[in-house]
């Protein structure tokens, strides 16, 4: 072999090595981005347990401008939100998942997954200004309030943007129950809504609870649509009506205010320390479907 | 007889079973067509080539949403850029050096809880590293790189998914004609797989262009009818300009809203069909 040709093999032996060690590194990256995230959040979050007293910052008045900043009207607003959508999103999301995994003819099905894509796609600032000029003026009307801008109207709309994603989990899940245990159920005389209601459906609960997780996630964090159609007055959302009135959420609070504070003062401090707490809140709920995904995985079931 | 009875009664709940799981998925699909043909019908005549190509004037109140528009398609331009290679980067790592061990489960678990970290939260991370801590200020780039972080976990699964689906025969044959790995990677492995990378970056690059929240406090400008200069510019962008103009600005003009909206949603659906028509254009020309 000439030595042209040996220097060629080793200098393209060291561009393999720096292309895949870079590879490799790309492949890591995202731990790091993580890592990075939570770190910038503890850095610019962290100031506001020095600076604001536990008593202050756990307490129920929002009122920043009077250095009252507690956030418990706003985690209870984002929880009565989350929990309301969900409330509205499961049903239908399973609902909408076995029939189109189990019964709806194929015709029906080439309709309703692009449709249902398309939810998916459509960027939450339009479903917030859909909410807001036409839903929340019929809710006004229907049910006679002051202002159609309620907890409710918010989650009733979250449930929509929650819904890609709950479909498309329980669509997995019920993909992933072999076949066998359909044709088992009919064998034995059951009707086929006896084998999904019976059989099916509980085969696959485990990946519909972690839809119900990865929706929670969706509907905990999402922003724009929550500040323009729950109204965001910072109150305690207690009691049954408080679902008919405003109600504030943490993503909305952090939305609408960091434009106007200055950096370094409490109220952007605390506003990270907002961040945090959803980063944390969305962190729980991704584990635990994880933990289901790969439990699942190493057993086989849901591909 | 008593059986043919149960037997009716049986079926009779089938009927009620399957007509409500149709009803349920008509509640999904009915305000879907609502949203879209609310926005269409009561959006479209606005749009004419001024409100197209021209500045906003008079308070945003009449002229044309361009800004917004070039702002908007910079923004998708520039977080591929950054996203592309990482994203792809990542993808090969996963699906060709990858071993099945706990290192490569926390990467997993990084994506997931990437994927689940609320949009604003990626809007704080922005303010907090790039526009404070670099000092690259408000400007295209530090919103750029936010988005870019965002849209990470969408390019990586789906062009990992493409990875994997080229068939294994195809790396050993590369590798029986003497080719290393990277060669058979390179030349083989990704040419093969590229139709379903691009259709994972034009899926994660459509969720950047509808995003508000994270660019809210990175990019976006209020009101600046000029293009920007230079990547170290703010920009208007389409849909932090459809909240302003829906929430900020008093005596706003509908017609001008539903327009601004219907923009967005053309831009967004139109990418969104184009990925669904490669992936399955190029599914069906595939040999294998």
């Amino acid at each position: 072999m000439s030595s042209e040709a040996t220097s060629a093999k080793t200098r393209s032996r060291w561009g393999e090595f720096f292309v895949e060690s870079g590879i490799r590194i790309l492949g890591f990256s995202t731990i790091g981005f993580v890592l990075l995230i939570f770190f910038f959040l503890l850095r610019e979050g962290i100031p506001a347990f020095t600076k604001v007293p536990l008593g202050n910052l756990f307490g129920t008045r929002w009122y920043p401008t009077f250095d009252l900043f507690g956030t418990l009207p706003l985690i209870l607003g984002s929880i009565v939100v989350t929990i309301t959508a969900i409330a509205i999103a499961l049903p239908l999301g399973v609902a909408t998942a076995v029939y189109v995994r189990e019964v709806a003819p194929g015709w029906a099905r080439e309709i309703l997954k692009p449709m249902i894509e398309v939810l998916a796609g459509i960027p939450s600032v339009v479903l917030g200004f859909f909410g807001m000029t036409i839903i929340a003026p019929l809710i006004r009307q229907g049910l006679g309030l002051p202002t159609g801008l309620t907890a409710f109207t918010g989650a009733l709309i979250l449930a929509y943007m929650a819904l890609p994603t709950i479909i498309s989990v329980a669509e997995d899940a019920l993909d992933a129950v072999p076949t066998s245990y359909r044709n088992a159920g009919l064998a034995m005389g059951a009707t086929q809504w006896q084998t999904i209601w019976r059989v099916v459906v509980p085969a696959a609960r485990s990946g519909i609870l972690m839809a119900v997780m990865l929706g929670m996630g969706r509907a905990i964090g999402e922003t724009m649509l929550v500040m323009m159609v729950t109204g965001n007055a910072a109150r305690m959302p207690l009691g049954l009506d408080a679902l008919f009135m405003p109600v504030r959420t943490m993503t909305a609070t952090i939305a609408a205010e960091m434009g106007e504070v200055a950096s370094g003062s409490t109220h952007y401090h605390v506003l990270f320390a907002i961040g945090i707490i959803l980063f944390l809140l969305t962190f729980i709920l991704n584990l635990a479907a994880a933990q289901a995904m790969f439990r699942k995985r190493r057993q086989g079931g849901l591909r | 007889m008593a059986s043919q009875a149960a037997t009716s009664r049986r079926y009779l709940i089938q009927r009620i079973g399957v007509g409500l799981l149709a009803l349920a998925t008509l509640a999904v699909v009915v305000p879907i067509v609502l949203v879209l043909a609310t926005i269409f019908v009561r959006g479209y005549q606005a749009i004419n080539w001024e409100f197209l190509t021209a500045m906003p004037r008079d308070g945003m109140k009449a002229g044309g949403i361009f800004p917004a528009i070039v702002g908007t398609i910079i923004l998708i331009f520039a977080t591929g850029l950054a996203a592309i290679p990482v994203g792809v980067g990542g993808a090969v790592y996963l699906s060709e050096y990858a071993r099945d061990n706990w290192a490569t489960r926390t990467i997993r678990l990084a994506m997931i809880n990437l994927a689940g970290i609320p949009s604003v939260v990626y809007g704080l991370f922005g303010l907090g590293m790039f526009v404070l801590f670099l000092r690259f200020g408000t400007s295209i780039i530090a919103g750029a790189l936010t988005l870019a972080i965002m849209t990470l976990p969408i390019i990586i699964s789906t062009a990992e998914e493409a990875l994997r689906a080229v068939p294994v025969e195809f790396r050993t044959v590369s590798a029986s004609v003497g080719g290393t790995r990277w060669q058979g990677i390179r030349y083989v492995v990704l040419p093969q797989a590229l139709p379903g990378i691009i259709t994972g970056v034009i899926l994660g690059l459509l969720r950047a262009a509808g995003e508000t929240a994270p660019i809210l406090f990175t990019v976006a400008a209020f009101y600046l009818p000029r293009l920007p200069r230079s990547l170290f510019d703010q920009t208007m962008a389409l849909p932090y300009h459809l909240y302003v103009i829906s929430t900020q600005v008093p005596g706003m003009p509908p017609q001008i809203q539903y327009g601004t909206a219907l923009v967005l949603l053309i831009l967004v659906l139109s990418l969104s069909l184009t990925a669904t028509v490669i992936r399955s254009f190029f599914r069906r020309r595939r040999q294998w």
